[in-house]
């Protein structure tokens, strides 16, 4: 398989003016087209960071960050961004909200309007396409967000703890269907999270970072024996009590 | 929901709101009235000079003599027209300087400590100044105008740019924007509320500005009114400039009002 993304022995640390804090030491890891990697990780230990670099809003240190064997420039690699809140501007409508990374790219044109207007359907969002965002359910904005991040066609999609703001039971419904979603698409996505029952139910791996600065302390690759894979059935499965636990010493015994 | 869904308590809740309200509105009538009631028994009946006080009726009668020699339309439309000008031309430089500010953080380090003291500058002591540099013309009266109104502008424009959550700015950026877009897509939106809350403040600041200039440097206008007719002993004159000073405050507020609720009503449409 086609490798996506590659992590060259990167590390980074914030400045300011009390002092240098290291964020990331030494990182190396590479993902292949398809996969779905979950990064867990104490909090505060730098996992948002490790985002910021593949993303190009930050520029690393140390080492090379490669997408598709070329170092990241911010403007040409494609890659699909989900914050932790959905950030759907109240001024705009669920439709616009959708088209606003097609507007500051100056693709919005008949197919990609066409593109967007699928989505909407797809995923159950076409009566609201006028509607406000303060209208819609927890659940229901994020998959807006997500949709405007997929309406770019993105080659690798970032998600930083995008189901946290959501109350429990929501969580576990929206990871789903946003996971769902997500192998649906055929997307390659790195999730970070701090859940690790959300880690285990969404990953194809699991990437454990160590403490701050985070560098990789272990890495586990999960394999469900199961007719259907969805998060929310993975959950009942045998494996995931054991691969749950695994995670959970991995982290632990890092602190 | 229809009036005959609603429970007893909801009724009596909606009738408790409807009466609270006319008791204000009564209430704001009454003291207005009441107050130029009194003023003009006292004033007829000798108990304050009405020479030096005026009264209800004087300036009523003053206000119709000016109407009649078409001089009040001059004069109103002088202040109005000065007032408007300077308000736009504040508008538009605050939030142009706001947006510079806003997009070099160096620049609004450098230029701070100047707006502040700028800013807290009592803006009459310039008056004097601007009339030996720009003469007695309208243009002092303008300048005078925007002069109480844009440093005050500037810092509240560009400290409202600046409480646009950092992460919908993040979010532009992760859309492969520049900080172009940030401006136009996030912060300008989002400061829509805080630009017209701003403009109510400026309306009446550019008043207060232009009033000073008219005192100075004008052969017309309300301003010029009040130092004219206070100089000659013309008290009439004096108090009907202004009640009409209060009632055009009123107006100018209310355009501003009338503009915001437009602009809710489409923003949620």
């Amino acid at each position: 398989m086609e490798t996506i993304l590659e992590f060259q022995n990167v590390s980074y640390a914030y400045h300011t003016l009390d002092g240098e804090t290291p964020a990331l030491s030494h990182i190396s890891f590479s993902v292949k087209k398809g996969e779905f990697i979950a990064i867990v990780g104490p909090s505060g230990c730098g996992k948002s960071t490790l985002l910021s670099l593949i993303a190009g809003l930050l520029q690393p240190e140390e080492g090379q960050i490669l997408i598709h064997g070329k170092s990241v420039e911010l403007r040409n690699a494609n890659i699909g961004y989900m914050l932790q809140k959905d950030h759907l501007f109240e001024w705009r409508s669920i439709y616009r909200n959708i088209i606003l990374g097609l507007e500051i790219q100056h693709k919005l044109n008949n197919h990609t309007k066409e593109k967007a207007n699928e989505l909407l359907a797809t995923y159950g969002l076409q009566n609201f396409a006028k509607a406000k965002p303060s209208e819609l359910s927890g659940g229901m904005r994020q998959r807006a967000a997500l949709i405007r991040t997929l309406v770019l066609d993105p080659d690798l999609l970032l998600l930083d703890e995008p189901f946290s703001a959501l109350d429990y039971q929501t969580r576990l419904t929206v990871g789903d269907d946003i996971g769902q979603i997500i192998r649906k698409e055929k997307k390659t996505a790195i999730l970070v999270t701090h859940d690790l029952s959300e880690a285990v139910s969404l990953g194809d791996r699991v990437i454990v970072l160590s403490a701050r600065p985070a560098s990789i302390q272990q890495t586990i690759p999960l394999h469900f024996d199961m007719q259907e894979d969805t998060p929310l059935l993975r959950r009942n499965t045998p494996e995931f009590k054991t691969y749950f636990n695994l995670v959970w010493r991995e982290l632990n015994g890092s602190e | 929901m229809e009036v005959n869904e609603m429970s007893v308590k909801q009724q009596e809740f909606l009738k408790g709101r409807q009466k609270h309200r006319t008791i204000v509105s009564v209430f704001r009538v009454l003291i207005l009235l009441l107050f130029f009631i009194l003023w003009e028994i006292s004033s007829a009946t000798g108990l304050i000079d009405s020479f030096i006080f005026s009264s209800p009726s004087k300036i009523v009668r003053c206000f119709w003599n000016m109407v009649c020699d078409r001089s009040i339309f001059l004069h109103v439309g002088v202040t109005v027209y000065e007032t408007i000008v300077s308000f736009l031309l504040v508008i538009f430089i605050a939030l142009l300087c706001a947006v510079l500010l806003w997009f070099s953080p160096k620049l609004s380090e450098i230029m701070e400590p100047y707006l502040v003291v700028l800013n807290s500058l009592p803006k009459s002591a310039l008056a004097p100044l601007l009339i030996v540099w720009l003469g007695a013309t309208q243009t002092t009266i303008i300048v005078s105008g925007m002069s109480v109104a844009i440093f005050g502008s500037i810092l509240s424009l560009y400290t409202s740019f600046h409480t646009v959550d950092q992460e919908k700015i993040k979010l532009i950026y992760t859309l492969h924007g520049t900080k172009f877009h940030a401006l136009t897509k996030v912060v300008i939106p989002h400061s829509i509320p805080a630009i017209i809350s701003n403009m109510k403040v400026n309306i009446g600041l550019c008043l207060v500005g232009v009033i000073i200039g008219e005192f100075l440097a004008a052969r017309n206008g309300l301003g010029y009114l009040i130092i004219y007719s206070s100089q000659v002993f013309k008290l009439d004159w004096l108090l009907m400039a202004i009640v009409l000073l209060c009632i055009l405050a009123m107006f100018l507020y209310a355009c501003i009002n009338l503009l915001e609720k437009l602009y809710l009503g489409k923003r949620h449409s």
